[in-house]
């Protein structure tokens, strides 16, 4: 069966995902253990020693992802929230429901991860860098969403409603990201950057290796996720009685 | 009233909305009043929270009277469709040949000139008060002036998505509080800036052109989270 015979619109119906989602996570769960285990071998002992830093930069193998992950999945969740709006798809409205908690995760991981980055290379926990700021900007819009999302009882309702609030916010986020840069350097120079490219390869592999890791990790969870939202929203139908058996 | 509205119809009747919310505004000054009242009790917390340290007071003014300004407005947010939404007026609305946003975007502005206005007002007081001078104090006001219609349309986007939901006052805040937050740095950063000798214009474009931005999109969002909450 070539590819062009699968009715992709098959997929829609939630039934049809919920066993998708079942067959396709275990594959993406062993990527993301593999790709992590080397990802994290050539960060811990492939990758040289930094000339400035020592040590201490290897956070980096986890750091630059889980930022690169909470920055992309909150995209890929308003994109399913405006196909949801758009197509009115009932699936499209449980992967962004799906989405927001592996979102915040990486959003609190970035934060914290970079400030244990900071206290040793900088001497603080903190500073009000315009990427700080930003990255606890987009944690906070997580957070609006999933309280949204909590606090209406109707799940159709409530994802219509968090589908609108995540295209408002993912409209937002570029002007966030440009007004906390411009207010930060009206204070002062930028006072951390990172080195662009100036990176030693085994470094530069690692990073992607684990950012695939992470997408791996992101994709198996979120099908896992929606597999449950699924069985809760249908639990009063056949299939599901069926599939629980 | 004829299916095909002219133009000048639809004036009128976003005219009649905000007639009609002005009105209705004062015959409860209270509500009026309430956020105003807050809006000077915060001000005068901080003086006493960090000490009457006059070159500090001085520092901070600005960032304290917007702050205290974008959470007093935010308090009346949650009334903007309430009462409305409670009483099927706002079914009517959605249901009538004007368009729904641009009832949404009369609805903003009678929320600017009940709640933010009137803070744009009192502001130069409260600012006196920080020890700003008389050039500060009129940055301040124009900056409240052309941000405070902003946070209006943008809140309505909230107000709407949060319309009978549990819990909607705390909720309503943790929506729309990150998304004030451009209006918050310039609107700040211009009395900061002038007080130190740079440029003010850039901070004057950016806040005009996040209002004209959320004047054309916020209403449509709004409109489309009233139809899912009168849905």
């Amino acid at each position: 069966m070539s590819i062009r015979d699968i009715h992709w619109f098959r997929f829609a119906s939630p039934p049809n995902f919920y066993h998708l989602a079942g067959r396709l996570w275990p594959y993406f769960a062993a990527l993301a253990a593999v790709l992590t285990l080397v990802g994290l071998w050539i960060g811990f002992f492939v990758a040289p020693i930094d000339a400035q830093q020592g040590q201490g930069y290897r956070i980096i193998f986890v750091h630059v992802p889980t930022s690169q992950m909470s920055m992309l999945i909150y995209l890929v969740m308003a994109g399913w929230a405006a196909w949801g709006l758009a197509f009115n798809t009932r699936l499209s409205g449980m992967m962004a429901a799906a989405l927001a908690p592996t979102g915040a995760l990486f959003a609190f991981l970035s934060l914290v991860t970079g400030s244990l980055w900071g206290k040793p290379m900088w001497g603080t926990w903190w500073v009000w860098d315009a990427r700080l700021t930003s990255e606890l900007i987009l944690f906070f819009l997580y957070l609006g969403f999933m309280a949204l999302q909590a606090s209406i009882d109707d799940p159709r309702r409530a994802d219509k409603a968090c589908a609108i609030l995540a295209v408002v916010g993912a409209v937002n986020v570029p002007i966030i990201y440009f007004s906390v840069y411009w207010w930060n350097t009206l204070h002062q120079g930028a006072s951390v950057t990172l080195k662009g490219a100036s990176m030693a390869t085994p470094m530069l592999v690692g990073m992607l290796i684990m950012v695939l890791a992470f997408w791996m990790y992101a994709i198996a969870v979120a099908l896992l996720r929606v597999r449950t939202i699924i069985l809760d929203r249908e639990r009063h139908t056949e299939w599901v009685k069926h599939a629980m058996e | 009233m004829s299916a095909n509205l002219s133009s000048m119809d639809t004036i009128e009747v976003m005219r009649a909305i905000v007639r009609r919310e002005v009105a209705m505004a004062m015959r409860q000054k209270g509500e009026v009043l309430t956020p105003l009242m807050f809006f000077a009790v915060v001000s005068s917390l901080f003086p006493l929270a960090v000490g009457s340290d006059s070159a500090l007071l001085l520092r901070m003014a600005p960032g304290v009277i917007w702050v205290g300004a974008l959470l007093a407005a935010m308090l009346s947010l949650a009334r903007m469709f309430a009462s409305d939404h409670a009483d099927g007026s706002l079914e009517q609305m959605a249901l009538s040949p004007t368009p729904l946003g641009l009832t949404a975007l009369a609805k903003a502005l009678a929320h600017f000139l009940v709640s933010g206005l009137p803070l744009v007002l009192i502001a130069p007081i409260l600012g006196l008060q920080y020890g700003l001078d008389a050039r500060g104090l009129g940055i301040l006001m124009l900056t409240l002036l052309l941000g405070a219609p902003t946070l209006s349309l943008i809140g309505a986007i909230g107000a709407a998505l949060t319309l009978g939901v549990r819990g909607a006052g705390v909720l309503l805040s943790l929506l729309v509080l990150p998304l004030y937050i451009p209006v918050l740095i310039f609107g700040a950063g211009a009395v900061e800036a002038d007080a130190a000798g740079l440029g003010i214009s850039a901070h004057f474009s950016l806040l005009a052109a996040m209002l004209a931005l959320a004047g054309f999109f916020a209403p449509l969002a709004t409109s489309a989270a009233l139809r899912i909450s009168v849905e």
